[in-house]
């Protein structure tokens, strides 16, 4: 006996086996973005009040970047239409496109973690704490590693004043090694904001990978079943287009959560 | 008339595929029932490991600080300082704890009960030639073998294994100085992954793979629970992935998530930004942790009404109350989490709910039983292995069942919350229950997976010796619990004990109660003896046992014995047919007392 409903619908549930094998994994992994929504709202209802912080991340770069994959969704389904009425070189059009608004985002979201990466609090012995940057935009640097380079002063760009449309950046400062008493990049570390920032986007921005990835294999390399087997090709692109909207909703979800709320 | 044993060189749909060499046929098989016996065999592996954990820790706890004869040695060989003169240090015995239960739960019980024998099973019952994914199924088991290396790698690692318990509650679980925390949740991680794998293609199967005329009221129990346990793996194991995520994260990338505002570690500020929170680690941990508790006991459920139905020659009395109780089950195991943290602060009225919720759900639970207890009524039973372990099941789940109410209710949970009444009360639902009916499950199905019998004398020795050591086991730890003896204590309770505080020290505990940690500890090293008997079956069987005269050997009504022994690729030699319910013994007007599904 040969496993049936491969690529044809079962009678009585209406599905082929893959596509019902996504719903439920796609159940799954709502729960998990539902777990991760779940301990922002937690982490920011049990915060002291007035530290969660607000403003940290680029609201237009974020709009961007919404829209990049609100647009990818669209092509997707444009492609697995377009298989559905045999126009092979429409669907290798529509879904480079979903490929490419992929990278875009991906691109983008490098952008940003980068611009986080490179952001330092300050902290120096006698008490003062500043936000800014590092001049040659290192990332990652600390005090120990500092200390481990013997490097014996940086040059310190201090962020302008919060809340004060064009003002001015304060004039950059040499800070001696010696008078820092902590120096912290804004990863996951600084703090609690950043940690789910960080997890929820970094899982999030797997999730957009591993989709492009399988896309892509299925547009490229896997294409030649197309001309084996079109039903089960076209059942293979609804999938995986199943899967990409539910990245696409989870960004819905990220978006107001993270960057405006 | 009953079919006769099929030779398998003779289909031909099995010809037309060339002899898979022995890495794709034993190692990197998709088929359903090699990675059901692989999933067997690797999970029975982990309970014989995870109970050897135990009887380490039992000779810790009932004579403190000697070292432990024959074994201690080889302790220090292979873990050093921490067990220096075969004494076992306290933070190995904390090790060792948070290890027995993580590996009982995760690496033993789920995967046999879910992946063995669900793998080995569902398929057949509802006539499927393999799961829906059968590649998927491969990988499954592949994550759940790299999760179970790690677990193991992280005993050898600087600073030993977990030891912050296997519910590895922060800040806890972040602070203590060891990366066996680290491997144990890369470990999860990998078994998370593994078990989600799994649940997708159960349902999957379950839901489109069933036979023509197998619809969903003809399905047999244990497929019922199959499917809701795939559910609750479905549904409740991502929170606790999500979980693993972010201590993962505080441990590594020295995040906060579960680390609060002004957490001192010895004595000083710990360096983080904190502003996290605890409870959150074990709400997102319960959350996964108790729809858990009924992945362990519905498949065995499953099993033993199975096993009963087959036994007493007459169809399960309530087929539909326990297809309810167990969809009632399922949906309820997700709001009655919080019954764990009572103690933890988080208010009264969140305390009432879950409450209320813990209670209701006792009475599909009851009801399952109550149906299993009434089957029995009026049937001729077979008094063979299997079915003593089934019936055993009962009493014992029972007792667990029943001494759960208690913890159950927040006024009394105060009192008994983290004492061996704990220990004993969810043992009884998992070792003498569910347990017994994995091994209800190993006796009834072996035939069908080797074609030969396993020998009933030595299943009847490990029957009644492993009942008897059980409750040995278990009993008195209620009595201890009640008496105010702690878990988790690395000395047994020795520096709480009237001999040690004082004969008038307030709560101290008594010189009889001290006296039976070393009872308990002889009942569970004899456990460990009176499975010699089993292991030896076991493997003799597969060549020695006697041999199968026909395909369904305990005249049973269900698919998976219309099947040749064993089934060959695809299971099937034709598409079956189903015609009827699951359990129609004795119907009468027919001449033998069985009716198979397949039977027009």
């Amino acid at each position: 006996m040969e496993i049936p409903y491969v690529s044809k619908n079962r009678p009585d549930t209406g599905l082929y086996n893959a596509k019902l094998g996504i719903w439920l994994f796609l159940a799954s992994e709502v729960m998990l973005f539902g777990a991760l929504f779940s301990a922002y709202i937690l982490l920011r209802v049990g915060a002291d009040s007035g530290t969660w912080p607000h403003g940290l991340l680029s609201v237009p770069l974020g709009t961007i970047n919404t829209l990049v994959l609100i647009g990818s969704s669209v092509t997707v389904v444009l492609s697995w239409a377009a298989l559905k009425m045999n126009q092979f070189g429409r669907y290798k059009f529509y879904q480079a496109i979903t490929i490419l608004c992929a990278l875009i985002f991906m691109g983008i979201k490098t952008v940003e973690y980068r611009s986080k990466f490179t952001h330092y609090t300050v902290q120096l012995q006698d008490g003062t704490k500043m936000d800014g940057h590092i001049d040659g935009s290192p990332m990652f640097l600390n005090l120990s590693k500092l200390q481990a380079k013997n490097v014996e002063e940086i040059k310190f760009h201090p962020d302008a004043p919060k809340g004060e449309k064009n003002a001015a950046h304060p004039e950059p400062q040499v800070i001696k090694t010696a008078d820092i008493k902590s120096l912290q990049s804004w990863g996951p570390w600084h703090s609690t904001y950043l940690a789910i920032y960080f997890t929820l986007t970094g899982l999030h921005a797997l999730h957009v990978l591993g989709g492009a990835f399988v896309i892509f294999m299925i547009w490229g390399p896997l294409s030649g079943m197309w001309k084996t087997d079109p039903t089960r090709y076209t059942n293979r692109v609804e999938v995986s287009g199943l899967f990409w909207h539910f990245v696409d909703l989870v960004w819905i979800f990220l978006f107001p959560v993270l960057y405006l709320l | 008339m009953q079919p006769k044993t099929h030779d398998t060189k003779h289909h031909p749909a099995h010809e037309a595929h060339h002899e898979p060499g022995f890495w794709s046929k034993y190692v990197f098989s998709t088929d359903h029932k090699v990675i059901g016996v692989q999933y067997g065999v690797t999970a029975l592996f982990f309970l014989l490991f995870g109970y050897g954990l135990m009887a380490l820790m039992r000779w810790q706890i009932a004579y403190p600080n000697q070292p432990i004869p024959v074994f201690g040695g080889l302790l220090q060989g292979v873990l050093g300082d921490a067990a220096s003169g075969g004494v076992m240090s306290a933070d190995l015995y904390n090790a060792f704890g948070a290890m027995h239960g993580t590996i009982m739960v995760f690496l033993a019980i789920v995967p046999l009960a879910f992946g063995a024998f669900g793998n080995l099973i569902v398929p057949l019952q509802i006539g499927a030639p393999d799961m829906t994914f059968p590649r998927i199924n491969m990988v499954s088991y592949q994550c759940y073998v790299v999760g179970g290396v790690i677990m193991l790698v992280s005993f050898i690692v600087p600073g030993g294994a977990a030891q912050a318990g296997w519910t590895s509650y922060s800040p806890l679980a972040t602070i203590i100085p060891t990366n066996g925390q680290t491997y144990w949740l890369v470990g999860m991680i990998f078994l998370i992954t593994s078990s989600l794998l799994g649940a997708v293609n159960f349902l999957a199967t379950i839901i489109q793979l069933r036979a023509p005329g197998m619809n969903w009221m003809r399905l047999p129990f244990f497929v019922w629970a199959q499917f809701v346990t795939g559910f609750l793996l479905l549904l409740a194991f991502p929170p606790l992935e999500a979980a693993g995520v972010m201590q993962l994260m505080d441990k590594v990338l020295g995040t906060s998530f579960f680390l609060p505002t002004g957490l001192a570690v010895s004595g000083e500020f710990a360096n983080i930004s904190g502003g996290g929170s605890p409870l959150l680690w074990q709400h997102l941990f319960w959350f996964l942790g108790h729809p858990e508790v009924y992945v362990l006991i519905l498949p065995a459920m499953g099993i033993v009404c199975e096993v009963i139905a087959n036994n007493t020659r007459k169809p399960i009395w309530g087929y539909k109350s326990l297809v309810y109780s167990s969809l009632l089950i399922g949906f309820l195991s997700f709001i009655v989490w919080a019954h764990h943290m009572y103690l933890t602060g988080m208010g009264t009225k969140i305390s009432t709910f879950f409450q209320t919720t813990t209670m209701i759900i006792s009475i599909p639970s009851v009801i399952i039983l109550t149906c299993f207890f009434i089957s029995l009524w009026g049937g001729s039973i077979r008094f063979n292995t299997p079915m003593l372990f089934a019936l055993a099941f009962r009493p014992m789940f029972g007792i667990g069942g029943l001494t759960g109410l208690p913890l159950g209710f927040n006024a009394s949970d105060i009192l008994l919350h983290d004492t061996y009444y704990v220990i004993a009360h969810f043992h009884y639902v998992v070792a003498p229950g569910t347990i017994f009916a994995l091994f209800a499950g190993i006796y009834y199905w072996y035939p069908k997976v080797t074609g030969r019998m396993m020998n009933e004398a030595l299943g009847k020795i490990h029957f009644w010796f492993s009942l008897i050591f059980m409750n040995l086991v278990f009993a008195p730890m209620f009595v201890q619990g009640m008496a105010g003896m702690l878990r988790r204590m690395s000395d047994g309770g020795a520096q709480y004990s009237s001999a040690v505080i004082g004969a008038d020290a307030i709560g101290g505990l008594s010189d009889a109660i001290m006296k039976m940690n070393i009872n308990v500890s002889a009942a569970a090293w004899l456990l460990g003896l009176a499975q010699i008997p089993f292991i030896i079956n076991f493997f003799w069987s597969i060549k020695g046992g006697k041999k199968v005269t026909s395909d369904n050997p305990w005249d049973a009504t269900t698919l998976e014995w219309q099947t040749p022994t064993p089934p060959p690729h695809g299971n099937f030699t034709k598409e079956p047919e189903v015609h009827r319910g699951p359990y129609e013994y004795s119907v009468p007007g027919h001449e033998k007392d069985f009716t198979p599904q397949t039977e027009k």
